[in-house]
């Protein structure tokens, strides 16, 4: 047995395919480094971001000592971006705007998924298949007769704007998402109730949204970050500073001619980043198996 | 009698679940019908007039395609958008694999590093392709401080000024972007191979390579596929990464159709020929569609279910 161990290279061909009986030295070249590489890519604009927002100019805007690092932290950048633009203003407006449209999409598409999973009204299939062409379209291909069919409503210029349409690409992956959480709740929980005399809106609000809520937060957390990211509406819609989100204030009002704020520019993306990043980070799961089955199903 | 009064009560119920099912499909078919279907109509219609900001256009058949065919930035842009998604769909699908592969041993802290990995995809694309523009300044870049340092190159490297340059630089971009989305999704798909498939094939005396070519890709492809197409999607359509970084130029090198679109409609007031760049990616667009139909039925025949 002894020797059948140490027959050498032979052997250790048969095993290489069971990851635990790697060598460390081995897995730290193959895993560890690329990992390593991968996440330092994948993270370094954000350290980027924010030592730039926390950096003086002088230190900014010289090529002489190491840039990695800050030598006179200042918070002139900051100060600018709270006190002398409307940056304050498009955060509310971010807000407002990204809450409503996801609960206001959310409460539309449990209704739609229930209906089309659970009721199973005659065409609910083809509804189905629509809600997922639907998901499909790209905002980039639709917001010109958007912003024509915006004017024509007269919401042109307001946060309305911007919360009637984001449902458009919520509602689509909301529904598609909760259409797959329903499915997963056994047919008898619901029988029982019927034959118990529950009438269909006491199924729906307590049997089904309670076995959901997972499936709600996934939702919800998904369609607040897409809301809070949505950039071509709040760009097209909006023209007036006090009606502007993040995204669009800060690449279209911090930029003034030639001369770039780097500072600025960097604490206003990093302070409109921090609170979808903050979000996610208490709900990774949720978000994280929202992002796949939407793509699975 | 009974059966009668059975039957009525079916109706009834039946009836019921198509007016509950209506009133319940209210709110979001009437959203989708105004702001979705309604303006998909509407811009394929304004692709056929000269609608200008302000004014309704008339009628004017295919002569905004028949310009456009000949316009010699419309021509740029498609090559751009070809060009653009392709690079990037295939980087990204290699890298976003090999990533995936990498999350997918046996790691310490490895939900940290999944929950890491995924920050380029969650936080808006507007704001990191700020940093990207800061990142990739033709003066003050610390990349090409760093390689200035290391002896590589001895003049800064001017990454958004120079055509080529500025087409890979914002690919780059994209490829940031996109890579944590497919890697992750193929995380969760590499999670759904069991092991025994390993452990068996390692029995027979499999190298890695052959697990990998034979075990773990054949497995993975439905999946590749759907991520696969919503990623070229996403790539084909983009908007934001451009529009920020370098607003098409220089000379209208990295401009899509998208940010052409936006430039010829929202910004020149030509609704009408927007419009009729927007449609042209529809074609594109229902051919990565179709793709994913076929994946999908793939997948479903695989498992031994029937078609949905």
């Amino acid at each position: 047995m002894s020797s059948a161990s140490t027959a050498g290279p032979q052997n250790l061909v048969d095993t290489v395919g069971m990851s635990y009986l790697e060598s460390t030295p081995r897995k730290l070249v193959t895993v560890y480094l690329p990992l390593a590489v991968f996440l330092f890519v994948l993270l370094f604009p954000f350290y980027w971001m924010g030592i730039t927002a926390f950096k003086p100019n002088n230190e900014l805007l010289s090529r002489e000592g190491n840039p990695f690092w800050i030598h006179a932290p200042t918070l002139a950048h900051v100060k600018k971006l709270l006190f002398d633009t409307s940056y304050p203003e498009w955060m509310w407006n971010t807000v407002v705007v990204s809450v409503v449209s996801t609960f206001a999409s959310l409460a539309a598409s449990v209704f739609a998924a229930y209906a089309i999973e659970r009721l199973r009204f005659s065409g609910a299939k083809h509804v189905g298949l629509g809600i997922f062409l639907a998901y499909l379209v790209p905002p980039s291909i639709l917001f010109i007769p958007l912003a024509a069919v915006v004017f024509e409503l007269g919401l042109f210029d307001t946060r309305w704007a911007l919360i009637l349409t984001y449902p458009t690409f919520l509602i689509p992956f909301c529904t598609w998402l909760l259409m797959g959480y329903f499915r997963s709740i056994p047919f008898e929980l619901e029988e029982c109730a019927l034959i118990d005399g529950a009438s269909r809106w006491q199924i729906l609000t307590k049997i089904i949204l309670p076995l959901a809520v997972p499936g709600l937060i996934s939702a919800g957390i998904f369609a607040f970050t897409l809301s809070w990211n949505e950039f071509i509406y709040a760009l097209t819609f909006v023209s007036s500073s006090e009606v502007k989100t993040i995204p669009v204030g800060v690449v279209t009002e911090l930029v003034e001619g030639d001369v770039y704020h780097w500072g600025s520019l960097m604490a206003g993306a990093l302070f409109g980043s921090l609170p979808v990043a903050f979000i996610y980070s208490f709900f990774v799961e949720y978000y994280v198996s929202g992002m796949t089955g939407s793509v699975k199903e | 009698m009974r059966a009668n009064g059975k039957s009525t009560m079916l109706e009834k119920l039946q009836n019921s679940r198509n007016a509950l099912g209506l009133i319940f499909m209210l709110p979001a078919a009437v959203l989708l019908l105004v702001f979705l279907t309604y303006p998909l109509g509407l811009g394929t219609w304004l692709g056929f007039t000269d609608a200008k900001v302000g004014r309704s256009g008339v009628w004017i058949g295919l002569e905004n395609y028949e310009f456009l065919w000949n316009d010699s930035v419309t021509r740029l842009a498609l090559f751009n958008t070809l060009f653009y998604t392709a690079v990037a769909s295939i980087v990204k699908f290699f890298l976003g694999l090999w990533l995936a592969i990498l999350l997918n041993r046996n790691l310490r802290f490895k939900t940290f590093f999944r929950a890491v990995i995924l920050l380029p995809y969650i936080v808006p694309t507007a704001l990191s392709a700020i940093a990207f523009w800061w990142l990739y300044d033709a003066q003050f870049s610390v990349i090409s401080w760093v390689l200035t340092r290391l002896g590589l190159i001895d003049r800064y490297i001017d990454f958004l000024g120079e055509p080529w340059n500025a087409r890979f630089s914002t690919i780059a971009a994209n490829v940031w972007r996109g890579v944590p989305f497919v890697a992750i999704t193929l995380l969760a798909g590499l999670q759904t191979i069991s092991p025994s498939y390993y452990e068996a094939s390692a029995i027979d005396g499999a190298s890695p390579w052959q697990q990998f070519r034979h075990v773990t890709l054949p497995l993975l492809t439905p999946i590749i596929a759907v991520v696969m197409t919503f990623s070229v999607l996403f790539t084909f359509t983009d908007f934001q990464l451009i529009y920020v970084i370098t607003r098409g130029g220089p000379l209208n090198a990295t401009h899509l159709m998208a940010t052409l679109s936006f430039q010829r409609a929202i910004s020149g007031g030509a609704l009408g020929e927007g419009a009729a760049i927007s449609i042209a990616m529809v074609p594109f667009l229902l051919a990565a569609i179709m793709f994913s139909y076929f994946g999908l039925q793939r997948r479903a025949w695989q498992q031994g279910g029937s078609d949905k």
